[in-house]
């Protein structure tokens, strides 16, 4: 077949057309995806999208200016490139192309963002869990007519103040386990009924004439939360004495755009890598077919060499583990397992060996997040080749100490580590809900599991905790307890 | 199904409003900043763009996050020489491998740093102030354009269409093509009476009956409104005079004069000048300097020329009036005068600078300023001083203060200019 285009300039034909045949090659391998939208943009625009963490709309907040002038700065001059493209987690799926690209560059954004990314968004158990594609765009234009309503009635500091404070507890504002759905009126009927019932049938006059023994836990009062609650901004926006309905309307949003961020965060490494490879994998079956020719695919394996780069840690510019680089070679490894496996292989991953790649695949993109996607199938064989090695820091000790490297020794070892690595408790201190002086001063109390003497950031902490007195309105409290149950420390915020 | 969107035509600049909520938010910072710009740039670019940078901590968004320290683990690439057990050496600057990974620790220590565009720098270097006795004395070169109404048209846009002119001219073109006709019908009618009443052949009064029936139609069929009758308003772009003002600048360039004096002014000069700019489209500037004698010169001679000699503030004063009167009429132009000394003035000259500024020069003036800068070391102020505040008390367009170093130009700057509370 003759090439779709030569050189470098694209157009709205083109684009189609490129659209159609990687469309074509993706269905070919069963990538289901949402319906795409793509839509072309300025760098200028870019820029503004960069700002609102790529939300296509958001609501008004310095936070977001300061991270524009940020952007903005550090674009200009020249220390900072802009990405090719954002893709949103929406249904149809929006994708962002800069114009400034050339079309080589669109056909990999299109693979990458338009095949990848969308299919990872609609397979992946992550989003499929905590985020309903067809209704975000909806809601981020719900959060920010009432955000600007807020603002008119009450006044832009009054709304800010609420933001802020919001803001400063996003990371804690997130649910990991789905709560059971609310019943619903007439669940609730069904139930009272089913238990009556069960009385009745259990009924025997004899129980009423046993005497009653004193109940020993009846005179101290029920602890609240029953037990600890880990969604701080949740807990606020149900619980909190002070709050008005606007206030925890807004908490709601907040929390709600946490939520919405939760899996991208968890599945950086699979979702790049998944999306890196799609664009490999189609743009190489374009070049099989002759829809590209020579040069397209070396312009196209330069930028994409230049995106899966791994940089060691001794290298000028190592910023640690790129999650591209770890993701495509993850994802290419599953499938030369798939295809040829070696005997190492078969020993380690009897599961994948000699099975239908396309089929592996898929399966490991539905089903993992970053931390159990790396400690399931990074291989010894990537191991080595990535020549990991994990350093142990301990605060105990004067020097860092080599815990282990790529030997057979090492790989479950340096395996586990950079899975855990991934975790979100590793970023995210656990901090949790523990009291609520429901009858008394109406003060909480947060608890900090500490684990393995990790600290929290003190003066940072104290501000957050300023924020959540704000918005409960009474007193708050965080106690570190170490791993033995004994308080290390206390801070307390008064209002 | 592909969906392609050019959203290249939308409007840019989506987050001018969150810009605009940080700086609001850090405006004391930022004012604090330009107050720092101020004292360290040149005149000539004090109205560019300016770098403001806030101290990291105070924009940072705090959250709970972990510290440095605690037991970790980190995973890194390219190993070449380390084997299991092999100790490495803390890195300088905190804990190594295990802290780099906390979220939000990545960007930390530098001042958050960033551009303030020109507007933005000039908005809040002038935040609060306004000229006094800001008047619009119209003429001059003319850039504006406002429409007027100049009469009718018989073509235009329909919403300019004027209807009781339109309905007035269909009125009288109804009247004057209906004049024949119309005269035609009365006597038709009157001799029609005069036939019946005289009972005339039933022919000539059928012949009159037809004319008649005629003659109405004639007039019937004249259309109401036609389309010659459409009259417009005719709008027309008429020139508007300018305000604009002239801005002298006096300065003392005596021996006593030094280079740090000079300096001084020239910062207030200066600022004065951007102030002006920014209340005025058009600013000219005049340079008088005098020793025992005045004269006009070009700016750079004012600022950098050296020339020593006695100092008679007099001279300068009559200068400008006279090129008040030739190029400058107090009719057409806002004059503005700023001078500066060391206060250096002798004898007859003192009083006789006080009478003339007062009887001659106040009164064209909008607003006069005088800045005293004394020597470090004197304590009182001179006589020219003296003889300055018996004015100041008494007239509302003349202001003066003393200023003696260079923090202090700014402000003493906003305390003349700053907005009259109500």
């Amino acid at each position: 077949m003759t090439p779709i285009s030569t050189g470098c300039d694209w157009d709205f034909g083109l684009i189609e057309r490129y659209d159609a045949a990687i469309g074509a090659a993706a269905s070919a391998y069963g990538l289901d995806t949402y319906a795409n939208q793509i839509e072309i943009i300025s760098s200028e625009q870019m820029l503004d999208a960069y700002a609102s963490s790529g939300l296509p709309i958001g609501y008004f907040h310095w936070s977001y200016g300061k991270e524009f002038i940020r952007n903005e700065r550090a674009y200009r001059s020249g220390m900072q490139g802009l990405a090719y493209e954002i893709v949103i987690n929406s249904d149809p799926c929006i994708s962002y192309l800069m114009e400034e690209n050339s079309m080589m560059m669109q056909a990999l954004v299109i693979a990458h963002a338009a095949y990848g990314h969308n299919s990872f968004f609609k397979g992946n158990y992550l989003f499929r869990q905590w985020t309903c594609a067809d209704g975000i765009l909806d809601y981020l234009v719900f959060a920010r007519r009432y955000v600007s309503d807020c603002e008119e009635r009450h006044g832009i500091e009054a709304v800010e103040e609420v933001l802020d404070s919001c803001h400063a507890l996003m990371h804690h504002g997130v649910d990991r386990y789905k709560r059971p759905a609310p019943l619903s009126l007439h669940g609730e009927a069904a139930r009272a009924a089913s238990r009556e019932e069960h009385a009745r049938r259990q009924f025997d006059d004899l129980w009423r004439t046993l005497p009653s023994a004193p109940r020993a836990g009846a005179a101290s009062p029920a602890r609240f939360p029953a037990e600890p609650e880990e969604n701080i901004l949740y807990f606020v926006e149900k619980h909190s004495p002070r709050l008005a309905p606007w206030q925890r309307e807004l908490v709601r949003i907040v929390r709600k755009l946490a939520q919405y961020f939760y899996p991208q965060v968890q599945t950086k490494v699979m979702n790049e890598g998944w999306a890196s490879f799609w664009h490999y994998t189609l743009i190489n079956r374009l070049h099989e077919q002759g829809l590209v020719d020579d040069g397209f695919m070396l312009e196209f394996l330069q930028s994409h060499t230049n995106v899966v780069a791994q940089r060691g840690f001794d290298e000028p510019g190592y910023q640690g583990i790129n999650p591209y680089a770890l993701g495509f070679a993850m994802m290419r490894d599953i499938r030369r397992m798939c295809e040829q496996p070696t005997d190492e292989d078969r020993h380690w991953f009897p599961q994948l060996a000699g099975t239908d790649w396309v089929k592996s695949l898929d399966f490991a993109m539905r089903n993992f997040k970053d931390e159990s996607f790396i400690a399931q199938y990074l291989s010894p064989r990537l191991i080595r080749e990535f020549r990991l090695f994990a350093v142990a820091d301990h605060w105990r000790q004067d020097e860092l100490q080599v815990d282990s490297i790529h030997d057979d020794e090492g790989y479950r070892r340096v395996r586990s580590l950079l899975a855990g690595q991934h975790k979100r408790e590793t970023l995210v201190p656990d901090i949790q809900v523990a009291r609520y002086e429901h009858d008394g001063d109406r003060s909480i109390t947060l608890q900090h599991r500490i684990h393995r003497d990790r600290p929290v950031a003190e003066a940072s902490a104290r501000e957050t905790l300023k924020h959540l007195a704000r918005l409960w309105g009474f007193d708050v409290r965080l106690e570190g307890i170490r791993e033995d149950g004994v308080v290390e420390y206390c801070q307390e915020c008064k209002v | 199904m592909l969906h392609l969107i050019d959203r290249r035509l939308n409007p840019r600049n989506r987050s001018a409003v969150n810009r605009s909520r940080f700086l609001r938010r850090y405006k004391e910072h930022i004012r604090r900043a330009v107050k720092d710009m101020i004292a360290e740039r040149s005149i000539a670019d004090m109205e560019k763009a300016g770098e403001v940078s806030v101290p990291a901590k105070d924009v940072s968004e705090p959250s709970f996050r972990h510290a440095a320290g605690g037991d970790w683990e980190s995973v890194h690439p390219g190993n070449r020489e380390f084997v299991k057990g092999d100790l490495i050496e803390r890195p300088q600057g905190g804990a190594g491998g295990g802290a780099a990974s906390e979220p939000g620790s990545g960007s930390g220590a530098d001042d958050f740093t960033f551009t303030l565009s020109r507007e933005e720098f000039l908005s809040i270097f002038f935040d609060d102030l306004e000229l006094p006795h800001l008047a619009r004395n119209s003429l001059g070169s003319v850039k504006k354009a406002k429409q007027v109404c100049a009469g009718y048209v018989k073509e235009g846009p329909p919403c300019n269409l004027c209807v009781t002119r339109t309905l007035k001219t269909a009125l009288g073109r109804r009247i004057a093509l209906g004049a024949p006709a119309q005269e035609c019908l009365e006597l038709a009618l009157e001799n029609l009476e005069r036939l019946r009443e005289e009972g005339g052949d039933a022919g000539a009064i059928e012949a009159l009956e037809r004319e008649i029936a005629e003659m109405e139609g004639r007039i019937r069929r004249l259309p109401f409104l036609d389309e010659m009758d459409l009259r417009y308003r005719h709008r027309v772009s008429v020139p508007q005079p300018v305000a604009r003002a002239v801005m002298f600048c006096l300065m003392d360039v005596s021996g006593s004069m030094d280079e740090r004096k000079k300096d001084l002014a020239k910062r207030f000069f200066t600022l004065l000048y951007l102030f002006l700019t920014r209340k005025y489209e058009q600013v000219d500037l005049v340079f008088i300097r005098h020793t025992d004698d005045a004269e006009e010169v070009d700016e750079q001679t004012f600022f950098y020329d050296t020339k020593s000699g006695g100092t008679v503030v007099c001279s300068a004063l009559e200068l400008m009036h006279e090129i008040c009167k030739a190029r400058y009429p107090a009719s057409s132009w806002n004059i503005y005068a700023a001078q500066a000394s060391d206060g250096d003035a002798f004898g007859a000259d003192v009083g006789k600078s006080g009478r003339f500024l007062r009887d001659s020069l106040l009164p064209l003036a909008r607003y006069y300023a005088y800045i005293e800068i004394p020597d470090a070391a004197a304590g009182r102020g001179s006589a020219l001083w003296a003889q300055y505040e018996e004015l100041a008390r008494a007239s509302g367009n003349f202001a003066m203060r003393r200023v003696s170093r260079r923090e202090e130009i700014y402000p003493v700057f906003r305390e003349l200019f700053s907005k009259e509370k109500a």
